[in-house]
Parts: C-alpha cells; structure tokens; sequence
C-alpha cells in the first residue's frame, strides 16, 4: 500500500472509530451511569441517521423530503427524533425491571427495522438513501474526508466533555445510585422514574448524533446497514472492554475493538477461498468470544470507573 | 368465518413452537433468575442438528429429531458449564449480557459450518389436506402433537419426579432450597438439559413446517420472551398459555394489519402486559 493510500485508510479507521466512540458514550450514560440495558442501540443509531439523511438530501421523489436542510440543523433533527423516541418507549418502559427493559428495546430495534424497510414513502424501502451530502465537501477526496474527519472528532470530543461534566455532577451521583440501590435513592426523595426518563432520552439523542455522523460519513444508508444485533453488540462489546462507567474507557474501547475488528477483516481476506467466504461469522464469533472473556476475566474493562473527584460546594447547592 | 378458523390453525401451530422455546425460557429464568437471550439460537442449532442427521447422515426423521434433542441438551448444559457458571456470582443482567455474545456466537457457527442460505429438510411438496375447506398440512399434526407430548411428559417430571418437586422449590425460593438440602446445580443442569430439549423440538418443528436460515430462532425471541412474560415469567405452565395467546394474536392480526408488522403484534402485547399486569395473566407473586 502506498503512502496516500495509508493515509486515507488511517482516516476511514479513525472517523468510523470516532462514530462508535459517540455510540459508546452514549451508551455508557445508560448502562455504565444508569444501569440501564438497551439492547436497541441500533434503533436510536437508524433514527438518527435517517433523520440526518432525509434532512440533508436534495428533495427527492423516492422518499420523505429531502429537505436540503444544512448539515448542523440536520444533526440537531437527529438528536431530536431519537430524543422524542426515547421519551417515547421511556415512559413506558423504563418503570419495569431492567431486564424487562432490556426485551423490550429489542422490540424497539426490530420494529424501527421494519418500518425502514416497508415504509417506502418515508425511507425509499430497502433501496435506501443515497447521496447524502457532507460538510465541507467540494475539494479532492481526500481532503473532503479529512476535513470531515476533523468535524466528526471535533463532535466526539465535545460529547466526551458534556458526558465527562454530567459525570461529575449530582444529576450523574443520582443515577450511579439509582444503579447501586435504587430504593435508598427512593427514600432520598427523589423521582427516580424522572432521572431514569433524562438518563435514557439523553443517552440516546447521543446514539441519533452518532446515525446522523454516520449517514454523513458513508453517503449512503439502506435498511442492511443496520443489522440490528450486530451493530448493537459492538457497541456493547466496545464499551464493556474499555470500561463501564469510565467516558476515557468509552473512547477507548471503541477504538480497540473497532482495530481488532478491522484488522480481523484483514486477516480473514487473507484466508483462501471456501474459508474466506465463512469469515464473516468467524470474526462475529471471536468478537462474542472476547466479550465472554471479558465478562469473566475482566468484567470492569481495560479502564475501570473511577469516582470524581470531590464536587466542589457551589454546585451542590444548585439541587 | 372459514378464514378465521383458518388462522387459528396456522396460530395454533405457532403457539406450539413458541411454547417450547418459553417454557425453556421460563424455567430458566425461574431457577436462574436470568433472562436467557440465545435461546432462540439454541433452537437454531437444533433444527441445524436435525437437518445434519437427516442429509448428513441419511437418518430417518425420527432418529434425527432424537439426535438432536440430545446434542443440542449437551450444547446447552456444555455452555452454562463453559461460561454461566463462571458468572454465577455476578449480578444476573451480566448473565443476561453473556447470553447475548453466546447467541451471536451460536449464530456464527451455524453460519461457518452450514451456510448462511436457506435449506430443507425433504424436498417436494407435500400437498395439504383438505378439511371442510381448511388447508391443513400434514405436519402440522406432528407438531401439534409432538408438543403436546413434550409438555404432558414434562408436566410429569415436574409434578412426579424428586427431581421435578426440587425444581419448582428452587424456583420458589432458592436459598429455602438450598437449605432443605437440595443439591442446587444437579438442578442447574437438569435445567439446562430440559430447556435444551424443548428447544431443539421447537427448531425442529420450524424447519419441518417451513424452512431452516440461520436467524429462524432468533426471529422467535421476542414472541417467546412476550409468552414467557405474558403468563407470568418463572412459570412454565402460564409459558403454555401465553405461547398460545401470541401465536393466535399474530396470525389474527393479519387481519387487520400487514403481514410484515406481525412481530410487532407480540411486542405490543407484551409492553400492555408489562405495565398493567407485570406477573403475567395468573400471576398474584409480585414479578
């Protein structure tokens, strides 16, 4: 491989990396801080980015819109919609144990999958979205992804520092308490129902930025881009690797396991014939086998949660 | 009129298949407190075992239905030996975590070893009966049927068997169990094992009724999780009833809406379930 072509693979890497970060913070607000088990991250993730998609494109025959809206209101719709989904299934289910939480946003996830793929009027059907126009595109290739690289990262880090202040905040001290003993929380007076609903709606308006980034990124969205369970459980894996709880951790896990995953592509190309074809469920299986052995070697991650630091006064009393 | 009874056929069969996955489902969930996610790909790998015995091995139907309630039983105790019993301690949602990698891995294996395409067991096509003007296809009577058995000879076990009354302690109240000298993961394993058998038949039954893909189980879970809630989670008996609720109430509602919603069917029962009456149709335990 050539220098520029190193070089542009390095920029796909790090701006799909970037966009499973966003995906892993937001998860983390619902799982590492809450406690809560969202097992439709890719309902969220299509939501936001059909938003983004529909918002953007040049009106078009073949679905909703498009309303040619620029980009950043197309990133504030996204957030939107996966925010008033949220609120949506939240205030239903989020008074059931967390384990009934957790079928239910399976539920979710495949009835989204169902309305992309039949509601043609809206989504164009399983033909997808195509030419989703990106942000300061216009010069070469090359330096079109790299300058959409800077925004994705730019993004990245300003959600890593609003999720960075929640997590020092006495909102976020409620919801580790509502995950350690949710009664004594109960008897504190607080409205845990209230803390829950602002945790999961918040948590993913983050995952629909991460769709809208993604729609953006790839030009192209389809119904197949979002097989519901594994882009949901890679998210997972990214997030229980680098450490629940832990927004460093967040970052870092979806970096690594999006390296793993590349560079098992790699080598599962390499294999011949008859067994490159079955590669594709090998490397879905290794990363299952990761995550098991996380759980059971590891199950705090490579960075593990760590308290804040004291609060100082003045934003105590703001409560 | 015809055509009402006629989808209470196709749910009645419906619901016999979801009803072997929930109870499976149930029991688990009542002995181990954990809701299992790969059991619909446990199902999966049963009707693939099947499927290996019959155009692997030339088997006779019969004995590769046996086969496979055997090697997918084994699968079943092997993994909660391998993997969920390293994780007894922790808190059950991890378990629940474990359970869907397992699933994505059972997956991938069916995949590698026989193919993500579609496949059958016999080819040919067997024409269905007519009765009264009703299309009823032979098979259906096995499936019914084979349920049926399947459930009457684990009511059996339950209500007969040392084994069976040690279950139902454990699932009532565990620590009780333990003390009253119970060896809790003999009963660990004979769960496994039951559950394992239930799913390989109901896998079966899919394959026999239309066709085997890798995802056919998975496409079943969210229906066995809305039977196993609906008749109250932990009771394999009230699994029956909720299976034959869904499978009725999904094949009805093409009725009214299109086909391609029907999972959708058994999600909303589901949640109405959940917030109004969260332990299940004769549930009075809280959930």
């Amino acid at each position: 491989m050539d220098l520029l072509g190193l070089f542009g693979y390095l920029t796909f890497f790090l701006s799909m990396a970037a966009i499973y970060a966003v995906l892993a913070l937001g998860l983390n607000l619902q799982w590492g801080y809450t406690g809560q088990l969202n097992i439709g991250v890719a309902a969220f993730f299509a939501v936001g980015a059909y938003t983004a998609a529909i918002a953007t494109t040049a009106p078009s025959a073949n679905h909703l819109g498009g309303f040619a809206l620029p980009f950043v209101a197309g990133l504030v719709l996204a957030m939107l919609i996966a925010g008033i989904l949220a609120l949506v299934v939240g205030l239903i289910t989020l008074r059931l144990r967390t384990d009934y939480l957790a079928i239910a946003t399976i539920g979710i996830a495949e009835i989204v999958r169902l309305v992309l793929k039949n509601e043609a009027w809206l989504t164009n059907g399983v033909r997808g979205i195509p030419s989703i126009p990106r942000p300061f595109a216009g010069g070469s290739g090359i330096a079109d992804n790299i300058a959409y690289l800077g925004v994705i990262v730019a993004i990245t880090a300003l959600v890593y520092l609003g999720m960075q202040r929640l997590f020092a905040s006495p909102w976020s001290r409620v919801l580790r308490g509502i995950r350690t003993n949710e009664d004594a929380v109960t008897a504190a007076g607080k409205n845990v129902l209230r803390f829950r609903v602002e945790a999961f709606v918040i948590g993913s308006m983050i995952m629909g930025l991460g769709g809208a980034l993604y729609a953006h990124f790839s030009g192209f969205i389809s119904p197949g881009a979002f097989d519901p369970m594994f882009a949901t459980f890679v998210v997972w894996v990214m997030l229980i690797a680098g450490g629940s709880g832990n927004n460093r951790g967040a970052i870092l896990g979806a970096l690594v396991i999006w390296a793993v995953w590349t560079l098992s592509e790699t080598l599962a190309g390499a294999l011949p014939g008859d067994l490159g074809s079955r590669a594709p469920a090998l490397r879905i299986f290794l990363i299952g086998l990761l995550l098991e052995i996380i759980l059971v070697t590891r199950p705090q991650g490579i960075l593990p949660e760590r308290p804040p630091r004291a609060i100082d006064r003045s934003a105590d009393e703001q409560r | 009129m015809l055509e009402i009874a006629q989808l209470l056929i196709y749910g009645l069969v419906l619901g016999s298949i979801i009803a072997l996955g929930a109870i499976g489902v149930s029991l688990i969930f009542g002995i181990l407190r954990f809701a299992h996610f790969a059991h619909g790909d446990l199902m999966t790998l049963g009707a693939y075992f099947a499927l290996a015995g019959i155009a692997g091995m030339g088997l006779p139907q019969l004995a590769a239905f046996a086969l496979a309630l055997i090697a997918t039983a084994a699968v079943s105790v092997g993994i909660d030996r391998a993997l969920y019993a390293r994780l007894r301690r922790s808190q059950p949602i991890i378990l629940l975590i474990s359970s869907v990698g397992v699933a994505l891995m059972v997956r991938s294996v069916i995949q590698m070893v026989w193919g993500p395409d579609n496949q059958i067991y016999s080819s040919g096509i067997q024409m269905p009966w007519i009765v009264g003007g009703l299309r009823i296809k032979p098979q259906w009577l096995l499936i019914v049927g084979g349920a049926a058995a399947l459930m009457v000879l684990l009511h059996a076990f339950l209500q007969h068997t040392r084994l069976g009354k040690a279950m139902r302690a454990m699932a009532d109240n565990p620590d009780l169990a333990r003390v009253s000298g119970i060896n809790t993961e003999r009963v660990v394993i004979w769960t496994w094992l039951i559950a394992g058998v239930l799913a390989a038949a109901a896998g079966f039954f899919i394959g026999l009724d239309t066709r085997l893909n890798p995802i056919m189980g998975w496409k079943l879970l969210l229906p066995i999780f809305a039977a196993a809630i609906l008749g109250g989670i932990g009771r394999p008996y009230g699994a029956i009833a909720g299976a034959l609720v869904i499978g009725i109430a999904q094949e009805m509602s093409t009725l009214v809406i299109e086909p391609a919603y029907k999972p959708a069917v058994a999600f909303a029962i589901m949640i109405a379930m959940l917030v109004w009456r969260p332990t299940g149709l004769f549930g009075n335990r809280t959930g």
